[in-house]
């Protein structure tokens, strides 16, 4: 069993009404991503880029929205290692932003919005 | 009236133009006012290089100014205009025109003429001379009607006069009246050596000749007859017989002269008046005429210092040459003929490869005095800064000239060795020193510390060299270039490329657990996909490539800035039926895409969204089109013109050649984008000499031209090969593209990774076409590979279910990205500005 499942697991989170179904942890291509809707249809709707990624067997939901080319496009970026920490590479021009926390490492003063996503019996989760 | 100093120049030729680039360039220039008479039809061009004008440099090409320059720096030319004389009391000079100008300072930079015996017959019709583009213009319209051509005088210029007839198609014939060739040069084993090169290539060589007349000729158009009763006939005659001092202004108003011709110059150029300058060819100085461009340069900063009251002096040039007659080697340096007291002399004889080496060295072995280089002139700069700088010689000298068979390496001398004032670059006048010290402010790449120096932009001889200096002096600084393509892995691109090749990785997550650390980047992931593509020719979107690919190659189109896709259907060589353009212009209305007609000879249509782009290509392919590859770093357009088929000067199919080029080489991967142009004929409407690998139809073959690009750092392609038949061309295509592919860093153009290469067209040129490398067979069995696995990306992609799942917009929603807003302009469509659409953020 996957350690994102097991930990999906231990808190029971198929009631929170925050979280949304995506997919299947299979149908995510590994260390590439994906794009994704959340709230279609709604006021809440918003566009996310998910990464599934072999180094730390983890999903990542970020804003799919790149602030620089103010295009959504962040899901069709390659997937870097910078140090030790995971970023993806805009298509467009190439700013990179962490993973994990949304921080833009071009510009300080650039960040964009990251979602918590679990894993429940291998569907994908994503709250926000 | 301004109260500029006036500063005149007459004569508008290399050595003028190098004097009013250093006026500009002086600090002081803005206190000149700076006029030049130039009595040819076109301003400064390139006389060294005028040869190349046979091979497809036009004039332009051969220009030494930007278009523009004077203009942009207030220098007013008198084109056409020529001076007739000079008043020196009144310090004015009259032009043929009627100008009368006035001076301040005047500069004699008239050059010389070439001489012409006084042969009885020399001015007859089809007489020639060989010293301006006019001249060669007279030649070449000659040659259209003439099968035989005769050059008179054996020397260095009349060597490169008779090549010019052999381009020309002529069966050519050199005359000498010395009993050897380039008798100035080199010694007689050198210049018998060199006579039987020449006449390999099928130019006859007759020497101790005495032309004692000119007239009507019975199969020809002239009959030479000689002193020894002997006959020769021929159509064109050349007359290269030496040059003489252009000293007739200076001879008219009085100014010192020698007492063979040449204007008396001091050590500031200064003539007999001090206002008045001699510079170049027509300058006398310490009783010699320098008929070489170097040491003319020199001459022209030295006045150029002078008038600006700053201290340097001429104090002699090194007259060492090295050039390349007919493709073949020929170099001398300073004291050829041992005529140093005591000189001793070892020579190196190869009958086989026909090689001749020779060097002059001290009586006590220590220094070396001179060398004669035939059929192989690579110990040319090596040898030339021992000379220069008296540098001692090995134990035994002849190692220095001896081949060295067992692979240790030539005994040469390290650059490190050379003093700071060292001149590496003589026609530019480039020391060590100064080189050393542009490294130190960061020219650490070859093309960079040329741009920087001008070392190396003139004949080119000494670029070898300049590439020691810069090595020595990284390792010395203990600056070792990093040349790391990124943070994960240690290897440049090269390395990369044999890691895979040698030890056959197939996948990128293979490659880095063996040789990289970290999980990749938006730099190697590329670089690497790339590489794997051009060894292995695997689908780009297999599960393990997939992720590897920027978001151009992952989704086969070229992402725009909204985030739509182009589509770019292959239109090989421009050709398109009407069918097929009716086709495109359906799909373009039918999707609603931007219609344009694109730089490369195709369509392109814009504005397509993700999820459309299987659909668009569907139909596509049914109509027989297939992938252009706009989005990948691999062969783009192969251009045309419309060739020999319909065009009245066309001389070959170049659209036939365009289309078989282009459908030989698509899909092929590479460091950067290869782009490919064949013409009809010389008026290149195709483009061919900007592009990467560049085809001109010639009445007997095909001309080929490697490494051009337009783009940011335009550059002119070099004529590689002439007269190829399809086949050879083929091969030699085959040869340097996968050289290229092997060899060139990442998103390095042909033209960078060529002025990079040690040698550079020469050495391109010996490993492509004489495979001195032994490796062109593997090369072409490479090629042969990828050629033999290509495939249509898109084809494989609509085939292909589970692939077109990736192109759904959302991975939970097949709703349209509401962000991407097109607005209507000149009846298409065109992304939103920001201003004309609702603010969208996440
Ligand atoms: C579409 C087109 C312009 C047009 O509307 O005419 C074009 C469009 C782009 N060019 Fe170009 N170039 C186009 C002809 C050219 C030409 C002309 C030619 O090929 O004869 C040149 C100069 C010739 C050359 O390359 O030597 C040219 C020199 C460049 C360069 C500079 C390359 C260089 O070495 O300096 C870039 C940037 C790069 O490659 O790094 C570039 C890059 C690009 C990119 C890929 C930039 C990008 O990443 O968005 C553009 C996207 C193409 C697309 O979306 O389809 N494009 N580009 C032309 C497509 C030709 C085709 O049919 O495929
Ligand atoms: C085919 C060829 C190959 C060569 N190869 C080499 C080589 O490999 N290496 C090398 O070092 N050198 C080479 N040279 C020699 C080199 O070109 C000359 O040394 C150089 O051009 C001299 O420059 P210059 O300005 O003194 O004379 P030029 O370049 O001849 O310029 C003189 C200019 O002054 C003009 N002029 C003369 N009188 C007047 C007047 N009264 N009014 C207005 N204008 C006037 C002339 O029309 C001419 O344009 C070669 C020359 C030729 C012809
Ligand atoms: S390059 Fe020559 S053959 Fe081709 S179209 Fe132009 S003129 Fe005609
Ligand atoms: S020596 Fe001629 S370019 Fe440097």
């Amino acid at each position: 069993m996957n350690d994102l499942t097991k930990k999906a697991q231990e808190d029971d989170v198929t009631t929170d009404p925050n979280w949304t179904g995506i997919c299947n942890l299979q149908d995510l291509p590994l260390n590439a991503g994906v794009a994704a809707l959340l709230h279609a249809d709604t006021d809440k709707e918003t566009q996310i880029a998910l990464f599934r990624t072999s180094a730390n067997d983890q999903v990542y939901a970020i804003s799919n929205f790149d602030p620089f080319s103010e295009a959504n496009v962040l899901a069709r970026g390659i997937l870097c290692s910078i140090g030790e920490q995971l970023a993806v590479a805009s298509p467009v021009l190439k700013e990179h932003f962490n993973l994990a926390t949304g921080q833009c490492f071009e510009d300080e003063s650039v960040s964009i919005a990251t979602f918590p996503v679990k894993i429940v019996d291998g569907n994908v989760l994503v709250a926000g | 009236m301004s109260n500029k100093q006036r500063v005149l120049v007459i004569g508008n030729g290399m050595v003028g133009h190098k004097f009013l680039e250093a006026m500009i360039n002086s600090p002081q220039y803005s206190a000149f006012e700076v006029t030049t008479f130039c009595e040819e039809s076109r301003i400064a061009y390139d006389r060294v290089h005028l040869s190349e004008f046979f091979c497809g440099r036009s004039a332009d090409d051969l220009s030494l100014v930007e278009p523009g320059y004077y203009e942009q720096h207030g220098i007013r030319v008198l084109l056409g205009d020529k001076a007739v004389s000079i008043d020196r009391s009144a310090k004015t000079v009259t032009s043929e025109k009627g100008e009368v100008l006035n001076y301040d300072k005047l500069v004699l930079a008239t050059g010389s003429f070439p001489f012409v015996p006084p042969i009885p017959g020399h001015d007859r019709d089809n007489c020639f001379v060989y010293r301006t583009i006019n001249d060669l213009e007279a030649m070449q319209a000659a040659a259209e009607h003439s099968k035989v051509g005769a050059v008179i005088g054996g020397g260095l210029l009349g060597l490169e006069a008779a090549k010019a007839l052999v381009d020309l198609g002529l069966e050519t014939h050199v005359i000498e009246f010395a009993p050897r060739l380039m008798a100035v040069q080199i010694d007689d084993g050198g210049g018998a050596m060199l006579r039987q090169k020449i006449e390999d290539l099928g130019v006859k060589v007759h020497l101790g000749m005495n032309t004692q007349n000119i007239g009507d000729g019975d199969t020809c158009f002239h009959k030479m007859s000689f002193a020894d009763g002997s006959e020769i006939e021929t159509d064109m005659l050349l007359f290269s017989a030496g040059i003489r001092p252009q000293d007739a202004l200076a001879r008219d108003s009085k100014l010192e002269l020698g007492e063979r011709g040449g204007i008396v110059v001091n050590d500031h150029c200064q003539t007999s008046d001090p206002d008045v300058y001699a510079i170049g060819e027509c300058a006398l100085w310490s009783g010699r005429i320098y008929g070489l461009v170097a040491p003319g340069y020199k001459m022209a900063q030295v006045a150029c210092d002078h008038i600006n009251a700053e201290d340097n002096a001429f104090t002699g040039a090194d007259m060492s040459t090295k050039l390349k007659l007919m493709g073949i080697d020929v170099a001398s340096i300073g004291d050829a003929h041992a005529n140093t007291p005591n000189a001793k002399e070892y020579t190196y004889v190869n009958g086989t490869e026909e090689i001749y080496k020779k060097i002059v060295v001290t009586e006590d072995n220590s220094r070396l005095l001179g060398a004669v280089l035939v059929g192989d002139a690579t110990d040319y700069g090596t040898l030339l800064q021992m000379s220069l700088n008296d540098i001692p010689l090995p134990e035994f000298p002849d190692a220095l000239i001896l081949p060295q068979r067992d692979g240790n390496g030539a005994t040469g001398l390290g650059v490190d060795m050379l003093p700071d004032g060292a001149q590496i670059c003589s026609c530019n006048d480039v020391t060590k020193g100064q080189l050393c010290q542009a490294v130190s402010d960061g020219a650490t790449v070859l093309a960079d510390l040329t741009l920087a120096t001008n070392a190396g932009t003139s004949c080119g001889g000494c670029k070898p060299l300049v590439g020691q200096v810069l090595n020595n002096e990284l390792e010395k600084m203990g600056l070792e270039v990093n040349t790391d393509i990124c943070e994960h892995f240690p290897h440049t691109r090269q390395e990369l490329y044999h890691l895979v090749r040698v030890k056959e990785i197939k996948t990128f997550s293979d490659l880095l657990a063996q040789h990289g650390s970290g999980y990749g980047c938006e730099i190697c992931k590329p670089t690497i996909a790339s590489i794997l593509a051009s060894c292995w020719n695997d689908y780009v979107l297999e599960p393990e490539h997939l992720a590897l690919q920027d978001t151009n190659d992952r989704y086969l189109g070229n992402m725009q800035k909204d985030g739509t896709y182009s589509v770019v259907p292959r239109i090989a060589g421009g050709e398109i039926t009407p069918d097929k353009l009716i086709v495109l212009g359906e799909v373009g209305k039918k999707y609603n895409l931007y219609t344009k007609v694109t730089g490369g000879q195709r369509i392109d249509l814009f504005g397509a969204r993700l999820e459309q782009l299987p659909q668009i290509w569907k139909e596509l392919i049914d109509a027989g089109f297939e992938t252009g590859h706009a989005y990948g770093k691999s062969l783009r357009t192969v251009k045309s013109c419309v060739g020999s088929t319909w065009c009245r000067y066309g001389q070959n199919d170049s659209v036939a050649l365009a289309l078989e080029i282009e459908h030989r080489y698509k899909g092929l991967r590479s460091p950067h984008k290869i782009k490919s142009a064949v013409s009809g004929c010389t008026r290149e409407c195709a483009e061919a000499q900007s592009k990467d690998v560049g085809v001109i139809a010639t009445e007997t073959g095909w001309n080929m031209y490697v490494c051009g690009n337009g783009g940011m750092r335009p550059r002119h392609a070099d004529l590689f090969a002439t007269d190829l038949d399809t086949e050879t061309l083929i091969k030699y295509t085959d040869r340097l593209l996968m050289f290229y592919v092997q060899t060139a860093d990442r998103l390095q153009r042909t033209s960078v990774w060529m002025d990079n290469m040690d040698g550079g067209i020469d050495y391109l040129r010996e490993v492509i076409i004489d495979d001195s490398l032994g490796i062109c067979e593997k090369l072409e069995a490479e090629m042969a590979k990828v050629i033999d696995t290509y495939q249509c990306e898109w084809k494989t992609t609509i085939d292909d279910e589970e692939k077109m799942l990736m192109f759904r917009p959302f991975i939970n929603s097949n709703k349209a990205d509401s962000n991407v807003v097109f607005v209507e302009e000149r009846g298409q469509i065109r992304p939103a500005r920001k201003d004309e659409r609702e603010p969208v953020t996440a």
